[in-house]
C-alpha cells in the first residue's frame, strides 16, 4: 500500500519546458506576493481584515480579484490555442503536442466559465446586492465566506494541476465515455471533477445565501417592485444556481463513482448510458449561461439608467423579461445536442423554445435603447462597455437563434462557428458586463475612481480585438472547420486563423491596459478620490453611503418609498433646499464577527480534493475530519456578533459629512 | 471601426461566395436545403438586428450629454404602446424563425429517408480510434477512411461507435450525426455532383482527433460498380480478428478496403458482442490509451 497513492516524482512534468516555465512563473509570482506581504508585516492585517472577513463587500472584492487572476490564466490558454492554430497548418504540428493542446482548451473553458466569469459575477452580486437592498450584510455572513473560499479552493486545484500531474484532456464538458477511466486513465479528469465539485458546492451555498437575502432582508419599504433591477437579475441568477447546481454536483458525483468505484452510470459496459450525461450536464449547463448573463444584464440596466440620467425604461417589463428568462432557461438544454439523433418533434420543440428566449432578451435590448432615448448620456467607461455590449450581443444573439434552427445546427454544430457564437455572447455579454460593473462599482468599493483614459483604451482594444479575433471563426465555421483541432491540413483556413491570432493580440493589449489602469489609478488615488460617495450621480442605495462604505454600510437603515430610492431622496432634498441630514441619535449596530471557518474549511477542502485526485485515502479522511471539526467548532461558537458603538458610527458619519462639505 | 467590421463581414461574405468548400458550397439536396434555411433565418433576423445596432449608435450619439439640441425627458420611463412594440418585434421574428425551425426539423430530420425513385445504397459507419470504417452490406465490402458513393443516389447510413462519441460530418453533403457505442443512429444524405468532398469527425475524441478525417468520392453508377467490384477482389476479409486489429488505436490511417465482411458485423458491434465491451479487448484498449 503506497502512502502517497498515485503520486510520485513523475507527476511533475519536468520534461515539458512550456509547462515548467508557466509553473515557475506562477510560483515566482506567489513567492513575490508572499514575500511582499511578509516584508510589509501585513499578515495580521490581511488575516483580520480580509482572509477571515465575513463582510460581504470584502468577500465580493476577493471574488473579483480571484476572477481577475484566473482571467489572466485562462487568457494565457487562449493565446496558446490561437497561436497553435495559426501555425499548425498543412503538415506542421505547431509547438503544442496533442496531449498538451487538449489540456489547454479543456482548462481554458473550465477556467473561463467556472473560475473567471462565475466568481466575477458572484463577486459583483456580493458587493452590490446588500448595499442596493439597503441592508448591512447578507443573510448568512459566515456561509458567504465559506462559499468564497471553496470557490478559491477549486481554482487553486486547477492551478496545482499545472505543476503536479495534468489537467483534463476531455474538454470542459467532460463527456463520457472519453472522460471515463477507460479512455482517460490519468488524473486530469479527476482534477476537473474535484475542482468543479468543491467550487460548485461553494456556488450552491452562495446561491442559497443570496436567495434568502433578497427574499428576506430588504430595507423597510423596499417591496419587490421597488428593488433595483440588478437585485432582480441577482435573484433570478441565484434561483437558477439553487435549481441547477445540484444537478452538476450529482452528475459529477456519478462520473466520479464511475471512475473511482467502477460504477456504470455512463460507461460503455454494464448498460451505462453516455447520453444521460449529456442531458444532465446541459440541464445544468444551459441555466449556467443565464446565471452568468442575467447579472450582466442587471449591470447594464443600472449603468444605462445612471449615465443617461433617467430611470430605467420599462422597469416592469424588464423584471418580467428577467423572470421569463429564468424559467425558460430550463427548457432549452437539448439544443446543445440536436445531432444526437432525437426525433424531429423533440428537436423542433427545443429549437422553438430556445428561440423564445430571444423574445424577453430582445425586449430588454429595446428597453435599454429607450432608456438612452431622452436622456443625457455621459460616455464614461461603464457606458462604453454597455453600448459595446448591445452592438456585440445582438450579433451573438442572432447567430445563437440561427443555431437554434435544428437543420442549421446540423451543419454548424461543434464547428468554430459555434465557438465564435458563444464567445460572441460570453465576451460581448458577460465580460463586457463584468467590466462595466468593475468600473462602475470600483469607486464605491475602494473610495477612488478608475482612470478613464486607460479604461477607454482597454475597452477599445477589447472591442476591436473581439471582432478581429472572432469574426474569422464565423467564416471558418462556414468553411467546415471543427473546433478543438490541434492541427489541420486545409491551408485555406490558415489566413483566417492568423487574423484571429492577431485579434487575440489586440485583446492582450486591452488586458494590459486594464492592468495599467489599475496601477495608474492606485497611484493617482488622491486625485481620483470619491469623497461624496456618489461619483456618478447614482440612483440606487449603494450611492447613499460613503465610499468605501463602513462595515455597517448604513448608519441608519434606509426607508424606501419608491423605485430609485437614492435618486428620489436626492430630488426631495434639492426641492426643500435642505442638504444636511437632520441630527439623529445614533444607535449601536450588531455586526457579524469575523470567522476563520471559511478559510480553514477551504484548506481542508483542498486537502480532500488533492488526496482524492491522487488516491491518497488516509489524507482524504484527514481532510474530511478536519473540515467536519471546523464546522463543528463554528456551531459551538458562543459569540456571533460584535457591537459597533454608537460613537464610532457618529464619528464616521461626521467625518464623511465634513469631507463632502469640504 | 464599425466600417472596419462591416468590411470584414463583406470581405468574408465575398470570399465565402466564391469558396469551394464548407457548408456554403452544397453538393447535395440536404446541404442545399440547409443552406437555404441558414440564409432564410439569417435574412429574417438581420432585418431586425441591423436597425437595432444603428438605433443604439444613433440614440447614444444624439442623446450625448453635450448635445444642446437633444431634449432631456427624464420622465420618459414607460409607454404602453412602446412596450407592446418592444415585445412584438422580437415576438414576430421568433414566430417566423420558429416556423422555419419547426418545419425544418421535420423536413430535414436526419432519420427521414430521402424520397427518390432510385434505390438507396446502405452504408454502415463505425467510428474507431481514430479512423472511420464504412461497411457496404449489399456489396459485401468495407472501406476505411474513404467513402465512395454513387451520385444522385440516396445513401442510407446506420452509424455507431466502437469507443468514444464522434460525429460523422460531410459539410458539403449536409447534416452531421453523433456516433455512439451501443446504439445506432440514422442519417440520409445524397451527393448530386461528381467530386471529392472532405469528411470529418466533428466531435472531439482524443489525441488522434485532428487526423480523423476521410474523403467522400461521389462517382457515377458505373464507377461505383467498378470500385466495389475491384474492392471485392483485393485486400483481406473483415472478420473478428481483422476487426480486433483495426480496433487498436491508430492515427492518420491511409485509406484501404476489405474484400469481404463477415455478415452481421455491424449489429454485433452495436450489440456489444465485440469491441471494448469484450473484456479482453477492454483491457487492451485501456492499456493502449494509457501508454500514450
Amino acid at each position: 500500500m503506497n502512502l502517497l497513492g498515485k503520486l510520485d516524482w513523475n507527476a511533475i512534468p519536468l520534461h515539458e519546458p512550456i509547462i515548467m516555465g508557466a509553473t515557475g512563473f506562477m510560483v515566482l509570482v506567489v513567492l513575490v506576493v508572499l514575500g511582499f506581504v511578509t516584508a510589509k508585516g501585513a499578515w495580521p492585517y490581511l488575516w483580520r481584515e480580509w482572509l477571515t472577513s465575513v463582510d460581504h463587500k470584502r468577500i465580493g472584492a476577493m471574488y473579483c480579484i480571484l476572477a481577475l487572476i484566473m482571467m489572466l490564466r485562462g487568457f494565457s490558454d487562449a493565446i496558446m490555442i490561437r497561436t497553435q492554430q495559426a501555425i499548425a497548418a498543412g503538415g506542421a504540428q505547431g509547438y503544442l503536442p496533442p496531449e498538451h493542446f487538449n489540456q489547454i482548451f479543456s482548462a481554458h473553458g473550465t477556467i473561463m466559465i467556472l473560475f473567471m466569469a462565475m466568481p466575477f459575477v458572484v463577486g459583483l452580486m456580493n458587493f452590490a446586492v446588500p448595499l442596493q437592498l439597503g441592508v448591512r450584510d447578507v443573510a448568512f455572513p459566515t456561509l458567504n465566506s465559506v462559499s468564497f473560499w471553496l470557490t478559491a479552493s477549486g481554482a487553486l486545484l486547477v492551478n496545482i494541476s499545472l505543476a503536479v500531474g495534468e489537467f483534463s484532456k476531455a474538454t470542459w464538458w467532460g463527456y463520457p465515455p472519453l472522460s471515463e477511466m477507460q479512455y482517460s486513465p490519468g488524473v486530469g479528469v479527476d482534477y476537473y471533477l474535484w475542482s468543479l465539485q468543491i467550487s460548485g458546492i461553494g456556488t450552491l451555498l452562495a446561491g442559497i445565501n443570496f436567495v434568502t437575502t433578497i427574499l428576506k432582508l430588504r430595507a423597510p419599504g423596499m417591496s419587490y417592485m421597488r428593488m433595483p433591477v440588478f437585485c432582480w437579475t441577482a435573484l433570478a441568477a441565484n434561483l437558477l444556481i439553487v435549481a441547477a447546481f445540484p444537478v452538476l454536483t450529482a452528475t459529477l458525483a456519478m462520473l466520479a463513482l464511475d471512475r473511482y468505484l467502477g460504477f456504470h452510470f455512463f460507461t460503455l459496459e454494464g448498460q451505462g448510458n453516455q447520453m444521460l450525461y449529456s442531458n444532465l450536464f446541459w440541464v445544468w449547463g444551459h441555466p449556467e449561461v443565464y446565471i452568468l448573463i442575467l447579472p450582466a444584464f442587471g449591470v447594464f440596466s443600472e449603468v444605462m439608467a445612471t449615465f443617461s440620467g433617467k430611470p430605467l425604461f420599462g422597469y416592469r417589463s424588464m423584471v418580467a423579461a428577467t423572470m421569463a428568462i429564468c424559467v425558460l432557461s430550463f427548457l432549452v438544454w437539448l439544443h446543445h445536442f440536436f445531432t444526437m439523433g432525437a426525433s424531429a418533434n423533440v428537436n423542433g420543440f427545443f429549437g422553438v423554445m430556445s428561440m423564445i428566449i430571444a423574445l424577453p432578451t430582445g425586449a430588454k435590448v429595446f428597453n435599454w435603447l429607450f432608456t438612452m432615448y431622452g436622456g443625457r448620456v455621459r460616455f464614461s467607461v461603464p457606458v462604453l462597455w454597455s453600448i459595446g455590449f448591445i452592438v456585440t450581443f445582438v450579433i451573438g444573439g442572432m447567430t445563437g437563434v440561427l443555431m437554434a434552427v435544428p437543420p442549421a445546427d446540423f451543419q454548424l454544430h461543434n464547428s468554430v462557428f459555434l465557438v465564435a457564437h458563444f464567445h460572441n455572447v460570453a465576451i460581448g455579454g458577460v465580460v463586457f458586463g463584468v467590466m462595466a460593473g468593475y468600473n462602475y462599482w470600483f469607486p464605491k468599493a475602494f473610495g477612488f475612481r478608475l482612470d478613464e483614459r486607460w479604461g477607454k483604451a482597454s475597452f477599445w482594444c477589447w472591442f476591436i480585438g473581439f471582432y478581429v479575433a472572432f469574426m474569422p471563426l464565423y467564416v471558418l465555421g462556414l468553411m467546415g472547420m471543427t473546433r478543438r483541432m490541434q492541427h489541420y491540413d486545409n491551408l485555406s483556413w490558415q489566413p483566417w486563423l492568423i487574423a484571429a491570432a492577431f485579434g487575440t493580440a489586440i485583446i492582450l493589449v486591452g488586458v494590459v491596459c486594464q492592468i495599467v489602469q489599475l496601477v495608474v489609478s492606485i497611484r493617482n488615488r488622491e486625485e481620483l478620490r470619491d469623497v461624496t460617495g456618489d461619483p456618478w450621480n447614482g440612483r440606487t442605495l449603494e450611492w447613499a453611503t460613503a465610499s468605501p462604505p463602513p462595515a455597517w454600510n448604513f448608519a441608519f437603515q434606509p426607508k424606501v418609498a419608491g423605485l430609485d430610492a437614492f435618486w428620489s431622496s436626492k430630488s426631495r432634498a434639492q426641492a426643500t433646499k435642505d442638504g444636511s441630514t437632520p441630527t439623529r441619535n445614533y444607535e449601536p449596530v450588531e455586526m457579524p464577527k469575523n470567522s476563520a471557518t471559511g478559510f480553514v474549511t477551504a484548506f481542508f477542502a483542498v486537502v480532500i480534493g488533492f488526496a482524492m485526485i491522487w488516491h491518497i485515502w488516509w489524507l482524504a479522511s484527514v481532510g474530511v475530519f478536519g473540515a467536519f471539526m471546523t464546522l463543528l467548532a463554528f456551531t459551538f461558537r458562543r459569540h456571533n456578533e460584535i457591537e459597533v458603538p454608537a460613537e464610532e458610527i457618529a464619528r464616521f458619519v461626521r467625518a464623511h459629512q465634513a469631507g463632502v462639505a469640504a | 471601426m464599425r466600417y472596419g467590421l462591416l468590411a470584414v463581414l463583406l470581405i468574408g461574405a465575398m470570399t465565402l461566395g466564391g469558396c469551394n468548400e464548407g457548408v456554403l458550397d452544397p453538393k447535395g439536396p440536404i446541404a442545399l436545403a440547409e443552406r437555404q434555411i441558414l440564409f432564410n433565418a439569417l435574412g429574417i433576423m438581420l432585418a431586425i438586428v441591423i436597425p437595432v445596432i444603428l438605433a443604439t449608435l444613433g440614440f447614444a450619439f444624439w442623446f450625448r450629454a453635450s448635445n444642446e439640441r437633444a431634449r432631456y425627458r427624464p420622465d420618459f420611463t414607460y409607454s404602453g404602446r412602446l412596450e407592446l412594440l418592444v415585445w412584438s418585434i422580437p415576438g414576430m421574428t421568433v414566430l417566423l424563425v420558429g416556423g422555419v425551425a419547426w418545419i425544418g426539423a421535420h423536413d430535414l430530420d436526419p432519420g427521414k429517408p430521402i424520397s427518390s425513385t432510385v434505390k438507396p445504397v446502405n452504408v454502415q459507419v463505425v467510428s474507431l480510434d481514430w479512423k472511420w470504417l464504412f461497411i457496404y452490406p449489399e456489396q459485401g465490402i468495407a472501406s476505411v477512411n474513404k467513402l465512395v458513393v454513387p451520385v444522385g443516389t440516396p445513401i442510407s447510413f446506420e452509424l455507431t461507435s466502437s469507443s468514444v462519441m464522434n460525429s460523422f460530418f460531410v459539410p458539403q453533403l449536409g447534416s452531421q450525426i453523433y456516433t455512439m457505442s451501443g446504439m445506432a443512429t440514422r442519417l440520409h444524405l445524397q451527393a448530386d455532383h461528381l467530386g471529392t468532398y472532405p469528411g470529418v469527425s466533428a466531435m472531439f475524441s482524443g489525441d488522434g482527433f485532428p487526423d480523423m478525417h476521410f474523403t467522400v468520392d461521389a462517382v457515377t453508377d458505373d464507377r461505383f460498380a467498378q470500385w466495389s467490384r475491384q474492392a471485392g477482389e483485393t485486400g483481406s476479409v473483415l472478420d473478428k480478428q481483422a476487426y480486433a486489429d483495426l480496433f487498436k488505436p491508430s492515427k492518420a490511417v491511409a485509406p484501404f478496403t476489405y474484400r469481404g465482411v463477415v455478415p452481421g458485423l455491424f449489429s454485433s458491434i452495436v450489440n456489444a458482442d465485440m469491441g471494448p465491451q469484450n473484456s479482453s479487448l477492454s483491457i487492451c484498449s485501456t492499456s493502449q490509451r494509457a501508454e500514450r
